[in-house]
């Protein structure tokens, strides 16, 4: 890499969606200066959002990987479906957040440009096609979601969230340092494909120090994606910062990890499959049963969501273990359920809140559907889906993770999983069962707005639609990263 | 093979700084060693310039001194990032120029936005 290298302005174009989205957010910042009205702030930011949707599309036709920046970023299938993640919980986020923010009388413009810079941090995380960029793009999120956390700046408990995670996320970006230079060390390069060939050329596969770089490296997206045992910050975050953030934390941040997580185990170390493996089963197996079980006892709705994704987490990282691009597959196929019925299930929450009560608490959804029959429909909908009951997307999700782990022969782990499924089932339902079997205790009053039903209008068919007919985002999702 | 392998071009770096450790560390416990040790309670004060001390140490600044220096510190790192370029823009040519543009615009962009928000208020 001679600064000799002549770089054309061609160079730029596989990075023209991010480009995209970081000029939407400049555009907001200015636009906050000028316009006071917030609803023309986050309706810019979707346009904007759509824009580089269009642009992901538009470049998504060419088979071949495409690299810019001296082999550092990359353009394939691969990112682009988690690009296509990525913009779906960027919207939906807007849509559910335009009334909510209003309400928590933090409305303002700086909201929605932090939420598109931790959006074009987790896609350049996707993109990364070294672990130099990588970093730069998870730092880029990192520092959004640490502000938004605590964007309720009157609030302890959202005080409490953002300094939380930001002390546990700079933590965590330590080890992925960490990890880096070790691997760095004993390849020479932070190239994540060169690295896969050094390991073979230098035959340092068997080396304790690779083995460690690649522990922490694993360590550090572990604490993004909340699995266990690095998942402690996870509650009293989501339970401190504003719902609308809860929601778009609980899948950005996670699907953004998982992006890399594919990539950097596949593709630098895929030879080490089977120290890889190794050490994913157990932290699968321990973000399972500790998301299931501690979330039977929660009684504050945005904890019991927390600890149902860290259990989702573990599902999902299933399909990560099952060591095939199939499993990939599988994995990003439940990250794009995911991200509606999770948001789904959000929304209903935010709609609870108004000005002066929380509704936060389990107890809240008491007779829900007497007073609000459609609301409580849809949470009931969410609900089914987010404990895999077929005929939801949720079921769906979990069908492909565990059909590609039997096919890799991980039989034992698929029935694990199937139990702590069941279990997982009790705290869901229980929801259900306040809605519909429960007198209520006092008027439930709901706050909605047009945007808000959008993205319940969204979320709620699209859950019930791929749980019907999975085949279309299927063949997307292999169409994508099998090619 | 792992193991046997030494990084000659850091060695150096390490030689350094194992000496500032022994330096820190030396002058600190030979200190220690060396000096008389009688304590009385104006001696232990802390020394304000031969001047008795007044009130705590700790008091709040206004939050306008931190903003001040934060946004020195923003424009101060887009100054840095403009020497390199300035060594190498030839060979870096129209793409270097129009990816420089590109940076400071966005600075100015944020130099816009504190602007309007009053950072440069004093009052």
């Amino acid at each position: 890499m001679d600064a000799g290298t002549t770089l054309t302005i061609m160079d730029i174009r596989p990075f023209v969606p991010e480009l995209t989205l970081l000029c939407a957010g400049l555009i907001l910042i200015l636009l906050d200066l000028i316009v006071k009205r917030k609803e023309i702030v986050a309706a810019v930011g979707v346009a904007g959002t759509i824009a580089a949707l269009y642009a992901t599309y538009k470049l998504f036709g060419y088979a071949q990987p495409q690299y810019a920046f001296f082999d550092m970023f990359v353009l394939d299938g691969y990112s682009s479906f988690f690009k296509l993640i990525f913009y779906l919980n960027l919207i939906l986020t807007i849509c559910i957040s335009v009334k909510f923010m209003e309400i928590e009388k933090a409305s303002c413009g700086e909201y929605y440009s932090l939420l598109i810079f931790a959006t074009s941090g987790m896609m350049i995380m996707a993109s990364a096609a070294d672990l130099i960029v990588l970093y730069l793009g998870l730092e880029l999120m990192a520092l959004s979601t640490y502000i938004l956390a605590g964007l309720t700046r009157k609030r302890h408990r959202s005080n409490e969230a953002a300094l939380k995670y930001f002390f546990l996320g700079a933590f965590s970006s330590g080890f992925l340092l960490y990890g880096i230079s070790l691997t760095f060390g004993l390849t020479g390069t932070t190239n994540i494909r060169d690295i896969a060939h050094a390991i073979y050329a230098l035959n340092v596969m068997d080396s304790p120090i690779l083995y460690l770089g690649m522990i922490f490296i694993v360590v550090a997206f572990g604490f993004k994606i909340a699995l266990a045992p690095f998942h402690m910050w996870a509650p009293d975050v989501y339970e401190g910062a504003p719902t609308s953030i809860t929601a778009f934390m609980s899948v950005g941040p996670k699907a953004a990890g998982f992006a890399v997580l594919g990539r950097v185990l596949f593709d630098a170390f895929g030879g080490m499959q089977v120290q890889w493996t190794s050490v994913l089963i157990p932290m699968a197996v321990l973000t399972m049963a500790l998301g299931s079980i501690i979330a039977l006892s929660q009684t504050n709705i945005k904890r019991m969501l927390a600890y149902s994704s860290i259990a989702h987490a573990g599902y999902m990282l299933l399909g990560v273990i099952a060591g095939t691009p199939e499993g990939l597959t599988s994995t990003a196929n439940y990250l794009m359920i995911y991200t509606f019925m999770n948001i789904g299930a959000f929304a209903i929450v935010i709609m609870l809140r108004r000005e002066g009560f929380r509704g936060e608490n389990i107890e809240d959804f008491k007779g829900l559907s007497k007073s609000h029959p459609l609301a409580a429909a849809l949470m009931l909908i969410f609900m089914f889906s987010l404990t895999g009951i077929p005929p939801t997307a949720g079921f769906v999700g979990k069908f492909y993770v565990f059909m590609e782990l039997i096919n890799s022969g991980y039989t034992y782990l698929a029935v694990i999983a199937v139990v702590f499924s069941a279990i997982s089932a009790f705290f869901y339902l229980r929801i259900v069962m306040y809605m519909y079997m429960k007198d209520p205790g006092e008027e439930i009053v709901i706050t909605t707005s047009p945007s808000m039903s959008i993205a319940l209008a969204i979320t709620c068919v699209m859950v019930l639609i791929l749980g019907v007919f999975p085949s279309f985002l299927l063949n997307l999702v292999r169409y994508s990263i099998l090619g | 093979m792992p193991g046997t392998y030494i990084p000659w071009d850091y060695v150096p770096v390490m030689i350094v700084f194992a000496f500032a450790v022994m330096i820190g560390l030396g002058a600190l416990v030979g200190g220690l060693l060396v000096r008389p040790r009688r304590p009385y309670a104006q001696k232990l004060a802390p020394y304000e310039s031969g001047n008795p001390p007044v009130g705590e140490p700790r008091y709040k600044f206004s939050v306008k001194f931190y903003i001040v220096a934060m946004l020195f510190v923003v424009f101060d790192v887009e100054a840095v990032f403009m020497y390199p370029w300035a060594v190498a823009f030839d060979k870096l040519g129209m793409f270097g120029f129009i990816e420089m543009m590109l940076f400071i615009f966005i600075l100015l962009v944020g130099y816009i936005y504190v602007w309007k928000k009053g950072a440069f208020v004093w009052e």
